[in-house]
């Protein structure tokens, strides 16, 4: 059988595609579907004492003080977290790229919060700024500023938090951009060089435009692990889950909390697909926008 | 005929021959485990046709795992559980009530707080060892202040919480009482404080709210004075996880209120004496206190004779005996009134406070743990943290937890 | 212009010793804290005064620290393996095999990550315990093996290629296949190593689903095992540390292995086109 080049394209992209496509499938769509379904029902572990509820859930989410809280809390960190973790990485990872001395050094430096437990970064930090003893604090009072409540105040728990997320992150971000700086080909710098370009032009007309897919994929996966920021608010608020007053609840903690602390699984599979329909929208919305096709 | 009935009867007396095997999870603690591996090799002794699995997790997920493992009928036929969590986990469906005979025998038996695991008439769980507050205080600490004597009464709990504090402008160094609305004092507030002031937190069901009254009132700003008024001391003193008990194992809390399951901690931490006393009150006003525990419940996967094998084992592990193994090994008081009479443990210097107070103590009927917690700490914080008048704040938390009551009872 | 040069070059030092100062000192402090024996941790000095291994001690003697090591190693190292290959390979065919519907697929596998894992733990334990997957290694290795993430990053490195490059091999008569592994693999090296890390790191401290899956000491993971230092007595911060400090060297050894195939992609990229 003669096959075109389209269509030997499109044979092979059917055989490569196989096993993950039927991955996804059946060990994430499925059981996706299985735990969204649930929000149409009262949750019974036997499933023929299982109330069907229709849209129940969704209407008493709809007034739902705490759903309000956690919804805004969670969008405030987006925007205040990921784009301060892509410039602070961009940044950095330039200055990696050109540090004359110790290159490997510096890397294992910037890269050590990334790889270190959640649960012993939240306590450090819980100590760094603590009100009474912390390492910041005494920072702020030596230059004169009042100390600050940080993790204790409903106010300024948020921002804290974000920080010291964006500070564990920044490994990653790092080395993704190391990853997307090497692979821009040299020819390009040396043949701008030699047509008189450099430092800052160089920067914004080859640079940037050939990191646009690695910065798309910072922006998007950044954005979606915001949306679904869970495991650093837990391990920061400690006794308090959710922050001093509600302050820090995301999202995917809210829904930690109504599945497994009140065993109420329809109510959390419905907070679930408002989580799922916000991420996919704002996604979908960065990939249109954002995107540049590279013209080499 | 007779060929048939024999083999009838062999296949029976095989099939009883087989060991019946259930499953008992609880939350890993060193000398809990051991405990019940020590009672499980007991039990087996005495029952060689049961086989008891023993499984733990870790304490800050156990609910998670117990929730995800009964629906899919793998999990445990008897688990571990704090009784707050008893309504919400009846209504989902994932304890079965134990018979009747044995909420008599919880009446006659078991100190009154265990009382608690009776949800709509029927008994869901049966516990080992209880527990309640009291005051631990350093007593180096105090007698470097000149302090002789634990407070007895409020006034001198805030006399004495004055005088260890120390203070530059807003930073504290050391502080007299370790305030913590998430760690014991929302109990404290609501279980001691509106009853020693004359209130009720919630009418006998259990089912309206009661402390938003004039006495509920004035505990509730009784306790919130003591950072606004007197500054005895400080939330998030110490950050962590109940970062008030690291804080006085530090030495640098005089005075801290907590459970006694907190004991074994304190004392491996502490490079001080250790003090231990009843939670101070008015010596002609009412008594109270809170109590808690961790009960020992039936899930609907124990099914024919598993189910049977299960309440043997359930009886077994709350025996007076097992207490008493459980005292020693552990260090968790006794659910047994009986067993709480004994003079040996009154005179005891760090259990005697806690033993005293067994028999008033209550426990609150929660019906959705967290969610009624937050509503109490969010309360205080609102005064603490925001400034909000306290009038004001315990309104918005009483409304609050009713709603939550209505909508548990009234489904 | 030299001295622009150097005046440059000093000026990222500086930023940089003064930016990694803020990077290290909570993780120095990780360390420190876990040499000092459990009543100094609470006493505020940063330097430990009776400095001990005995913690470290108690981790690695008398918990099953070693085994949960061991079984976080196994687990991550083959996930990290298989999610190389299948990521690549489904990324290579999003980005650079043009066939209808390709945008759609894109999405739909993206979406794969925007449920939460903790609503899917459930139907998982119900498939894992009727196939008889509960408290076994394929348990915990099957929700990682392929990922939606790993997808996304190689689609987007793949896309940056020359056409030119793939049309060679076709002339050349390399089958398509080959054309991704002899030629597109190779080119992205940098990304590789970057989705080998992340991939290693993400399972390694992976703590919901192998809760949920293992039943038996033996089978404990890594961050289930330290989960176990916290309880409703306390927090045995003194072993959190030191278990933290431990678990965290294969992963620094992963990163420095693999970043150097991040510096070295440069020449094989630079010979490009």
């Amino acid at each position: 059988m003669q096959l075109s080049l389209r269509g030997r394209e499109v044979l092979w992209a059917s055989i490569f595609l196989a096993i993950p496509l039927a991955f996804f499938l059946y060990f994430r769509i499925l059981p996706a579907f299985q735990a969204l379904y649930l929000s149409l029902y009262d949750w019974h572990v036997d499933p023929s004492q299982r109330r069907f509820v229709g849209l129940e859930h969704y209407e008493r989410l709809w007034e739902d003080p705490l759903m309000r809280r956690a919804l805004s809390n969670t969008l405030l960190y987006s925007l205040l977290g990921v784009p301060l973790q892509i410039a602070l990485g961009l940044v950095l990872a330039l200055l990696l790229q050109r540090v004359p001395v110790a290159r490997d050094f510096f890397r294992a430096v910037y890269f050590a919060p990334y790889v270190t437990p959640v649960v012993a970064v939240a306590w450090v930090w819980s100590w760094m700024l603590s009100p009474h003893f912390g390492l910041v604090n005494e920072l702020l009072v030596f230059l004169g500023i009042p100390p600050q409540p940080f993790l204790q105040s409903p106010s300024q728990a948020l921002p804290t938090v974000t920080w010291v997320v964006v500070w564990q992150n920044l490994g990653f971000q790092v080395v993704l951009f190391l990853a997307g700086l090497q692979s821009i080909p040299r020819q390009y710098y040396e043949a701008a060089r030699i047509d008189g370009a450099e430092g800052w032009r160089l920067f914004r007309h080859i640079t940037w435009p050939l990191l646009n897919p690695v910065l798309v994929f910072s922006v998007v996966i950044g954005t979606i692990g915001y949306l679904q920021l869970f495991t650093q608010v837990v391990n920061l608020n400690f006794t308090d889950q959710g922050g001093p007053l509600n302050s820090t609840l995301t999202l995917a903690l809210y829904i930690y909390q109504t599945a497994f602390l009140r065993f109420d699984l329809g109510y959390a599979a419905a907070i679930t697909v408002v989580l799922f329909v916000l991420i996919l929208a704002i996604t979908l919305f960065q990939l249109k926008f954002l995107t540049r096709r590279i013209e080499v | 005929m007779r060929g048939i009935s024999v083999m009838i009867l062999m296949t029976l007396s095989f099939a009883l021959a087989q060991p019946i095997t259930i499953t008992y999870w609880q939350y890993e603690f060193r000398s809990k485990v051991e405990a019940i591996d020590e009672l499980i090799r007991r039990f087996q002794e005495q029952n060689p046709g049961i086989r008891v699995v023993h499984q733990t997790f870790p304490y800050d997920a156990f609910q998670q795992k117990v929730a995800t493992s009964i629906p899919a009928g793998q999990g445990p036929d008897v688990v571990n559980l704090y009784y707050g969590w008893t309504p919400t986990w009846v209504r989902a469906g994932y304890l079965v009530p134990l018979p009747e005979e044995w909420a008599r025998r919880v009446e006659r038996e078991f100190v009154p707080m265990v009382r608690a695991a009776i949800v709509e008439g029927q008994l869901f769980g049966v516990p080992t060892a209880v527990r309640s507050l009291a005051l631990f205080y350093n007593q180096d600490l105090f007698r470097r202040n000149g302090i002789a004597t634990p407070p007895r009464t409020w006034e001198e709990f805030l006399a004495v919480g004055s005088r260890l504090t120390l203070r530059q402008g807003n930073r504290f160094t050391q502080i007299g009482y370790g305030v913590a609305p998430d760690g014991q004092d929302h109990h404290l507030v609501r279980e001691v404080l509106v009853r020693q002031f004359g209130g009720q937190p919630y009418s006998e069901d259990g089912r309206r709210v009661l402390y938003n009254s004039p006495a509920g009132l004035q505990a509730f700003s009784f306790y919130t004075d003591w950072v606004r008024r007197h500054a005895i001391g400080v939330p998030g003193f110490f950050p962590g996880n109940n970062g008030y008990r690291d804080g006085f194992i530090a030495g640098r809390i005089g005075m801290i209120i907590d459970g006694s399951f907190a004991i074994g901690t304190i004392r491996q931490g502490a490079r001080f004496n250790l003090g231990v006393a009843e939670l101070p009150r008015d010596p002609n006003g009412p008594r109270a206190n809170f109590g808690s525990f961790w009960l020992h419940g039936l899930t609907p996967l124990a099914t024919g004779p598993k189910r049977e094998a299960a309440l043997r084992f359930l009886e077994f592990i709350t025996s007076e005996e097992a207490q008493r193994y459980w005292l020693e090994k552990v260090g968790e008081l006794p659910a047994s009134r009986r067993l709480i009479q004994d003079p040996a443990l009154l005179r005891d210097p760090i259990y005697g406070p806690f033993i005293a107070s067994l028999a008033y103590a209550t426990a609150t009927p929660f019906v959705d743990e967290t969610a009624q917690r937050r509503v109490m700490v969010d309360a205080i914080n609102r005064v603490l943290l925001q400034n909000v008048d306290p009038a004001q704040s315990l309104r918005l938390a009483a409304e609050e937890e009713q709603r939550i009551l209505d909508r548990f009872w009234g489904r | 212009m030299r001295w622009r040069q150097r005046l440059g070059d000093l000026l990222t030092l500086f930023l940089l010793a003064l930016g990694g100062v803020v990077m290290v000192l909570p993780f120095l402090w990780m360390v420190l804290t876990s040499l000092k024996p459990f009543p100094e941790i609470f006493e505020l000095h940063f330097l430990p005064r009776e400095p001990t291994l005995e913690n470290y001690e108690e981790i690695l003697f008398r918990t099953g620290f070693l085994r949960w090591f061991v079984n976080s190693l196994l687990v991550a190292a083959i996930t990290t393996l298989s999610v190389l290959f299948f990521d690549s390979l489904a990324g290579y065919t999003l980005a650079r095999l043009r066939f209808p519907g390709r945008n759609l697929v894109f999405i739909l596998i993206l979406s794969t990550l925007m449920v939460p894992t903790e609503m899917l733990v459930i139907p998982w334990y119900v498939m894992s315990a009727e196939r008889g997957w509960i408290n076994t290694y394929w348990g915990l290795l099957f929700p990682g093996l392929i990922t939606a993430f790993g997808v996304f990053l190689m689609r987007q490195f793949f896309q940056t290629l020359p056409q030119d490059l793939f049309d060679a091999g076709r002339i050349d008569g390399l089958s398509e296949f080959g054309i991704f592994w002899r030629i597109g693999l190779p080119l992205v090296r940098p990304a590789l190593a970057a989705l080998g890390i992340f991939t290693f790191l993400g399972n390694w401290n992976a703590f919901l689903w192998p809760l949920i899956v293992v039943q038996t000491p033996e089978m404990r993971t890594l961050p289930v095992g330290i989960a176990l230092f916290s309880g409703e007595a306390g927090t045995a911060w003194h072993l959190i540390m030191a278990a933290s400090s431990l678990a965290v060297l294969p992963v620094l050894l992963v990163f420095i292995f693999f970043q150097r195939q991040i510096i070295e992609g440069v020449v094989l990229t630079g010979l490009k086109g």
